[in-house]
């Protein structure tokens, strides 16, 4: 067979992509469209799979645990991303200007980061015990606390230190992505403020906030990401509990399809995770293009 | 600048002068409060080595001790023999399907990489729109059909299968990185040796690869760290236990399925399982925060 030199790199070009477009044709197009199949079935991991409709969505909106997963996964999100972003922003304030030593604290404050989160919380877990956990422990030794606290027993506790956990885990990322949009307004545009006297927060009203829209969107809008698709944590500190009172949607899922093994069921509520996402993804694009 | 200093207030101090305390003052206190707050970053992990190294009694004493009594490997051992087959199994496993994936990645995202910079062939820019849009779509969503295609071929309880889950979540970010990293090298230097007769697979091996090494390093450490990381994926496809990741096994650890919780042995695994990632991030920290600038960021 004798190829020009174009139609040869037009075939090693499609060549080179191959391996890349197979992989995400078969782990991830076809999936895709086989979640919206199966959510429109009755589908056990063994035996007769059977058509039924819209059937699963309809008993989505009387599954109550269901309901109850949405209003705790938006609650939780609501609850833990402004103090990641807030103590992000202070972390990136502080690290920001290149003193001596700040590499080691940029990187002291990043390190939870590249830590699993499913081992974090392992970590957390313990600390959090009643009986040998470290915080009940200083707790008890300044006489701050009656008694030995069940933080992950009741659902407000439950609540507040899985944030404080989850905060320490990725509030670093928050901080690195502050960093570069705060390193990117020009100081003159500080020193320019402060010969006219501005303070502090007059300055970060002024200039920095308003310079740092993007990436300040695009910071909440990942740790919100994050925070919705969120499963270990609760998994592994809390069992979704006490009393169910600690289930996120994904968890919710993992029940239904990989205990329950209702997975068209599990794929409707799906579905439904895949539309919130898609809709909080297409907000992340449409802020992030408004620069160019 | 001389006017200002010549200016002397009442307490003898110039205003340069006061000045010049002042910021000194400030940078003191940033530094305290820097210090403090990397304490408390750090204590987690500084607490969980401690009681890791502790005897496995005092880890288990009631209420805890601050400091260990005697300095002890014995919770590393016990870790050796714990559950069914001992720490080592799942420490394997975890390493196994961290290199596929390291190794799976590079492969197809520089191949890939290379091929949507500097080629044109018809649809590039659709294929290039659908690996990209992967990035929309968590991999959470789409877990349950990827369980039931992943029995249905036997690749459940597989390594192997979990590996290539990982490397398809991989790629969306791989390939935008490479092919920015091949977009970066001048095209000049490929013309000239394609003139000199090089074919585009030789072009590739004998002078890209070096070029764009940097990319390769960031993709190698993002595709180490996920998936050593991962849990929720590694729950669902694995049901043989010993085939558990680390972190997965250790959560077995943590729910008492051995026996009465093992906490000083626990805490050993927890050191065991991030002494990797944070080994890797502390000595390739500029590659992994590229990667984060290049790919959070940009786009």
């Amino acid at each position: 067979m004798n190829l020009s030199w174009s139609q040869r790199r037009k075939l090693t070009g499609l060549l080179l992509v191959m391996p890349t477009v197979a992989f995400v044709t078969v782990f991830f197009i076809i999936p895709l469209l086989m979640t919206v199949y199966m959510s429109f079935h009755d589908w056990p991991l063994f035996g007769e799979r059977a058509y039924t409709g819209l059937e699963n969505y309809q008993e989505l909106s009387k599954d109550r645990q269901y309901l109850k997963s949405l209003d705790f996964t938006f609650r939780y999100t609501a609850l833990v991303t402004p103090p990641i972003f807030i103590l992000g922003f202070i972390l990136a304030s502080l690290v920001r200007h290149n003193i001596r030593y700040i590499g080691v604290f940029r990187t002291i404050f990043f390190l939870p980061v590249v830590i699993g989160l499913g081992v974090s919380s392992l970590l957390w877990v313990w600390m959090l015990d009643d009986r040998i956990g470290i915080f009940n422990k200083i707790l008890l030794d300044f006489h701050l606390v009656p008694k030995a606290q069940l933080f992950l027993g009741r659902p407000n506790t439950a609540m507040n230190v899985i944030i404080l956990s989850v905060v320490w885990k990725t509030v670093g990322f928050t901080m690195i992505l502050l960093l570069a949009g705060l390193q990117a307004i020009p100081d003159e545009l500080y020193e320019s403020a402060e010969v006219d006297g501005a303070g502090y927060f007059r300055k970060l009203l002024y200039i920095t906030l308003p310079l740092m829209r993007r990436t300040i969107a695009l910071a909440l809008i990942l740790s919100v990401i994050g925070s919705v698709l969120s499963f270990d944590q609760f998994y592994i500190m809390t069992r979704g509990g006490p009393r169910n009172s600690t289930i996120s949607i994904v968890f919710w899922i993992f029940n239904n399809s990989f205990t329950y093994f209702k997975m068209g069921y599990g794929a409707a509520m799906s579905i439904v995770l895949l539309a919130i996402l898609v809709a909080l993804t297409g907000l992340q694009l449409y802020v992030l293009r408004e620069k160019e | 600048m001389a006017a200002t200093s010549l200016r002397a207030n009442p307490s003898g101090h110039s205003q340069q002068e006061l000045r010049r305390m002042r910021r000194r003052t400030l940078l003191a206190l940033r530094y305290v409060i820097l210090v403090v707050l990397a304490l408390l970053f750090l204590f987690p992990i500084a607490w969980s080595f401690i009681n890791s190294i502790k005897l496995p009694s005092e880890a288990l004493a009631v209420p805890p001790t601050y400091l260990p009594s005697e300095i002890s490997l014995k919770n590393y051992e016990e870790l050796t023999t714990y559950g069914k087959i001992g720490i080592a199994q799942h420490v394997y496993n975890s390493t196994v399907v961290a290199l596929i994936t390291v190794v799976g990645s590079i492969v197809l995202s520089t191949l890939g990489g290379y091929g949507f910079a500097r080629f044109n062939f018809p649809g590039k820019n659709v294929l290039f729109v659908m690996v990209l849009s992967t990035l929309m779509i968590p991999f959470q969503s789409i877990l349950i059909p990827l369980f039931v295609m992943i029995v249905q071929v036997d690749l459940h309880d597989t390594l192997f299968g979990l590996a290539l889950v990982y490397i398809t979540f991989q790629l969306p970010f791989g390939i935008f990185l490479m092919r920015n990293s091949f977009l970066a090298v001048p095209q000049e230097i490929e013309e000239s040796a394609l003139l000199d007769g090089c074919s585009s697979i030789s072009i590739l091996y004998r002078l890209m690869l070096r070029l764009v090494l940097p990319g390769i390093v960031t993709v190698a450490i993002y595709a180490f760290i996920n998936s050593w990381n991962e849990f929720l994926a590694a729950l669902i496809f694995m049901s043989d236990q010993d085939k558990f990741t680390l972190p997965v096994f250790l959560t077995t650890v943590r729910y008492g399925i051995w026996g009465d919780v093992n906490w000083g042995a626990l805490q050993a695994g927890v050191i065991v399982s991030i002494i990797p990632s944070l080994a890797i991030f502390l000595a390739l920290q500029r590659y992994y925060m590229d990667g984060l600038m290049g790919g959070a960021v940009k786009n």
